[in-house]
């Protein structure tokens, strides 16, 4: 019992941090509502989806970014993807980057769309991590037999 | 001349002789007739003034016929002519001595009574002249009269009227001084109060118990007083020498209610004021009684006049009174509508400031104890829990109690799920109940409808409060609730006298009845159950019995709700049986939008739109894959496309709704909306397209719906936002269908 409720705590503690540090909103808790028996796993899809999409993504702009004369266009209408993506998962941070990296698209401010692509990556890595360690607790505490504390 | 036995010497003469011997001696009886006769009639009339002329008359006649009978005796020859000169005279003389002796039989009464006549009417005409005289006093006195009260009358202000009364009085009565004398306060003493020709009377003050303004005030007339008495020693010293006569009159003082018209003014009243009058010194006026009775009458009227003065001041003071009290009012209300003002916000502000740190204690105690804890660090975790929860529920309690005291709670009118609200009270209490190792059941009545439509958080409230109860004061056995449809005949209790629940149709009366097996209530205690904050007296409960609060709670709501509460005991030691009635509506229909609001703990799976055939449009995989899961979670059957060509191509009249993101590069959602629409030209055929955008631009909302786009929801979706769109716009085609 102990450790299932350690556990337990853990997660709640875990996921009460990324809410307050702003990494997830409530885009988020709108997807774990549509978490139910006939669709358990709904979550975990949609997140895995969000992280092959965006890795894509941010290769894409790189490679974008390096080019010799840049299109803004695609530019702008990758980020516009990742924005999306973002905005659906709730990923928060990501987002925002996203609405400051089009601005610096519309302008072709070279210089501060890289400085975007790199704030970009480094909130998406950390979202992944905050969120794989998620998982990770739940698929632990599930393995203990316990039950994933569920969002008030 | 010889006598008259000789024959006389001629013939002639003799007879000459013989007509003066008569005539002689009628003139004679003719001159002693007369005064016989004055004499006689005189005597016989009362009225003949001059009786001394009388006496000489009768003297000087008796006189005259003494002489001609003397003459009778003396007879001298005379010439003839002279002689018949004489005898013709003589016999005139007797004839109309004798006519006249004769007449005056017949003058002097009817001279007489001449006289008595003009006498008689003599006395008439002075008679009629008094009268008239008095006549017209009279009419004077009442035109004066008439006049001053017209004047008295004809202001309401006591100064004025007193004023005007002593002036007019003076003019009418030509009077030297008048004056009012009003009792003091104490009642012990006259004031001197007015005066006609002192403009500003000092002070004098006069005793009231002295004889002579006790004699004025014993009779209603007015009184003639000695102009020494002191409320007449009024005038300047200045050596006069006689003084005018005065007179007092008593002037009843008159209150409001005094008004008895059988005993006015004898009994009603026992203040009267003075008013004295002075005439003029060193003249000969005496007060007449028509001038008395004038003052008299004044007298009356001023009371009157005072009395309506009176009453007008009074009715006026009472007037500024109220209007001063209906402004102390006004403000007053004003505060207190600041001050319940106040107070509700302040209680809004605390209900949340207090609240929050309320749950963070509860919730941080809660983790606290989850974890590894010395035994005595357990037992202070799990006191500071019970202590933070019992303050919590007090908090809450207080404000709400509040809230209902001023009726300005409402109840909330929602459909929901009436099984269900049960059901969750069972969850809920399950745990303590098994650590009690109590037996709890439920049983509801198969015609209890499943949905019903009122405040289902409140109702959870009571439900919870007397089940916790119910756990809370039993230790052994058993705890059965029970809930039914109350039959019309069974809603008049007999032990509840008082209440007359009038079914309608389209509600009911839902009865719940919670049975313990617990430690029961004396009944003495009974009454004070739902009372706030009162305690069980009973030395038998060991028990704290909670806050006070909750019963008295849920009785507000109980009867918010139209229903009644009460609690039963056969004893201490014997249990006890709570029963309620409250008021629910029948659901009006059950509409799939109007069904309830979920809850993120149970999931019941609600689906709102069973097989909705759903397209959804868009280019982005995660944003894609999460509208699809909202869709599905509302029950749709949802086909995902990537983009505006594809969605073109699997597009059936199947489907109801296409659900597009308007973040489709370019004009791609614009062209494909207008393609949509193209496509299916029958209303009936044509499905719903909803726009997801993160644009709140208006304009851009107005482009889309003329192109044809039937709703626009901005994003970042909820599952809320989507099932309201969904249902507005499924109901508006059902409707326009």
């Amino acid at each position: 019992m102990d450790a299932v409720s350690q556990l337990q705590r853990q997660f709640v503690e875990h996921a009460t941090s990324l809410y307050r540090e702003g990494y997830l909103d409530d885009q988020f808790t709108q997807l774990l509502k549509l978490q139910d028996e006939s669709n358990p796993d709904f979550v975990v899809e949609v997140v895995s989806l969000f992280f092959e999409d965006s890795e894509k993504l941010l290769n894409n702009l790189a490679t974008a970014l390096q080019q010799e004369s840049i299109d803004y266009k695609q530019v702008d209408a990758h980020v516009h993807q990742f924005k999306g993506s973002s905005s659906s998962i709730g990923a928060q941070r990501v987002k925002n980057v996203c609405v400051v990296f089009r601005n610096y698209c519309d302008e072709k401010n070279l210089d501060g769309c890289l400085v975007c692509l790199e704030q970009a990556k480094n909130e998406y890595l950390l979202v992944r991590n905050k969120l794989e360690a998620l998982f990770n607790l739940e698929q632990q505490i599930l393995q203990a037999g316990g039950s994933v504390p569920m969002m008030a | 001349m010889d006598c008259i036995c000789f024959e006389p010497q001629w013939p002639a003469d003799e007879l000459l002789m013989k007509y003066q011997y008569i005539s002689d001696f009628f003139i004679a009886l003719a001159y002693f007739s007369i005064p016989l006769e004055l004499i006689y009639f005189v005597k016989k009339s009362a009225v003949f003034p001059y009786r001394w002329v009388l006496v000489q008359f009768g003297a000087f006649i008796v006189l005259c016929g003494a002489t001609h009978l003397i003459n009778l005796w003396t007879f001298d020859v005379y010439t003839p002519t002279v002689a018949i000169v004489m005898t013709t005279a003589k016999v005139l003389t007797a004839a109309v001595s004798c006519a006249t002796a004769l007449m005056l039989v017949h003058i002097i009464p009817d001279l007489l009574s001449v006289k008595t006549r003009e006498l008689f009417l003599k006395n008439k005409a002075a008679e009629l002249d008094r009268e008239m005289g008095i006549i017209r006093t009279q009419e004077e006195t009442g035109r004066h009269v008439r006049m001053l009260t017209h004047e008295i009358r004809s202001t309401l202000n006591r100064h004025t009227i007193l004023k005007t009364t002593l002036v007019e009085l003076g003019r009418t009565l030509g009077l030297e001084e008048c004056a009012l004398w009003m009792p003091t306060r104490s009642g012990l003493e006259l004031q001197l109060s007015y005066t006609l020709h002192q403009q500003n009377p000092v002070g004098f003050t006069v005793p009231i118990q002295s004889p002579v303004i006790n004699q004025v005030f014993s009779t209603d007339r007015a009184v003639k007083i000695s102009p020494n008495s002191p409320v007449a020693r009024l005038r300047p010293a200045s050596g006069k020498f006689i003084l005018g006569e005065v007179v007092a009159v008593r002037v009843p003082l008159l209150h409001l209610n005094n008004f008895q018209i059988y005993d006015w003014p004898e009994l009603s009243t026992k203040r009267y004021a003075l008013m004295v009058l002075m005439l003029p010194s060193d003249s000969a006026r005496q007060w007449h009684v028509h001038e008395l009775e004038l003052v008299e009458v004044v007298a009356d009227q001023v009371a009157v006049a005072l009395s309506h003065a009176a009453i007008l001041e009074e009715s006026m003071r009472a007037r500024d009174l109220l209007m001063e009290q209906n402004v102390a009012l006004d403000h007053a209300r004003r505060e207190a509508e600041t001050a319940v003002r106040a107070r509700n916000s302040f209680l809004a502000v605390m209900n949340h400031e207090m609240r929050t740190p309320m749950h963070s204690i509860i919730a941080l105690s809660s983790l606290l104890q989850e974890t590894d804890l010395t035994p005595e660090q357990r037992l202070m975790v799990e006191t500071i829990l019970k202590s933070s929860n019992l303050l919590a529920t007090l908090i809450n309690g207080v404000l709400d109690l509040s809230r209902l005291e001023d009726g300005s709670l409402e109840l909330d009118s929602a459909t929901f799920n009436l099984h269900f609200l049960f059901k969750e009270v069972l969850n809920l209490i399950k745990p303590v109940a098994s650590v009690k190792r109590l037996y709890v059941t439920s049983s509801l009545s198969s015609d209890l409808p499943e949905y019903a439509v009122g405040d289902e958080k409140r109702l959870m409230q009571i439900i919870l409060n007397i089940v916790g109860n119910a756990v809370k004061f039993t230790n052994e056995g058993s705890i059965s609730i029970s809930a039914i449809i109350a039959k019309p005949d069974s809603l008049r209790d007999p032990r509840a006298p008082d209440f007359f629940p009038l079914p309608g149709d389209n509600n009911f009366y839902m009865r719940v009845q919670v049975k313990d097996t617990g430690i029961g209530i004396s009944q003495q205690d009974t009454p004070k159950l739902f009372t706030k904050f009162a305690e069980s007296q009973s030395t038998a409960s060991r028990n704290p019995s909670g806050s006070g609060l909750g019963l008295a709670i849920c009785k507000r709501f109980v009867n918010l709700m139209e229903g009644n509460i009460w609690i039963e005991s056969e004893g201490v030691g014997k249990g006890s049986t709570a029963i309620f009635y409250v008021k629910l509506e029948y659901p009006a229909r059950l509409n799939e939008s109007r069904l309830p609001h979920m809850r993120l703990q149970p999931k019941l799976g609600q689906t709102s739109f069973p097989g909705v055939k759903v397209l959804v449009v868009d280019d982005n995989g995660v944003s894609r894959t999460a509208t699809r899961g909202l869709l599905v979670h509302l029950g749709c059957d949802v086909t995902v496309v990537s983009s505006g060509e594809e969605c073109l191509q699997v597009i059936t009249k199947d489907h109801k709704v296409v659900i597009m993101d308007v973040s489709l590069p370019g004009t791609e959602s614009y062209n494909a909306a207008r393609l949509v629409h193209d496509r299916f030209p029958k209303r009936h055929e044509k499905p719903l397209i909803i726009t997801l955008t993160s644009n709140t631009d208006r304009s851009a909302k107005e482009n889309l719906l003329r192109v044809g786009v039937d709703a626009v929801v901005v994003k970042p979706v909820s599952v809320e936002k989507m099932r309201t769109a969904l249902s507005e716009l499924l109901e508006h085609k059902k409707d326009v269908q």
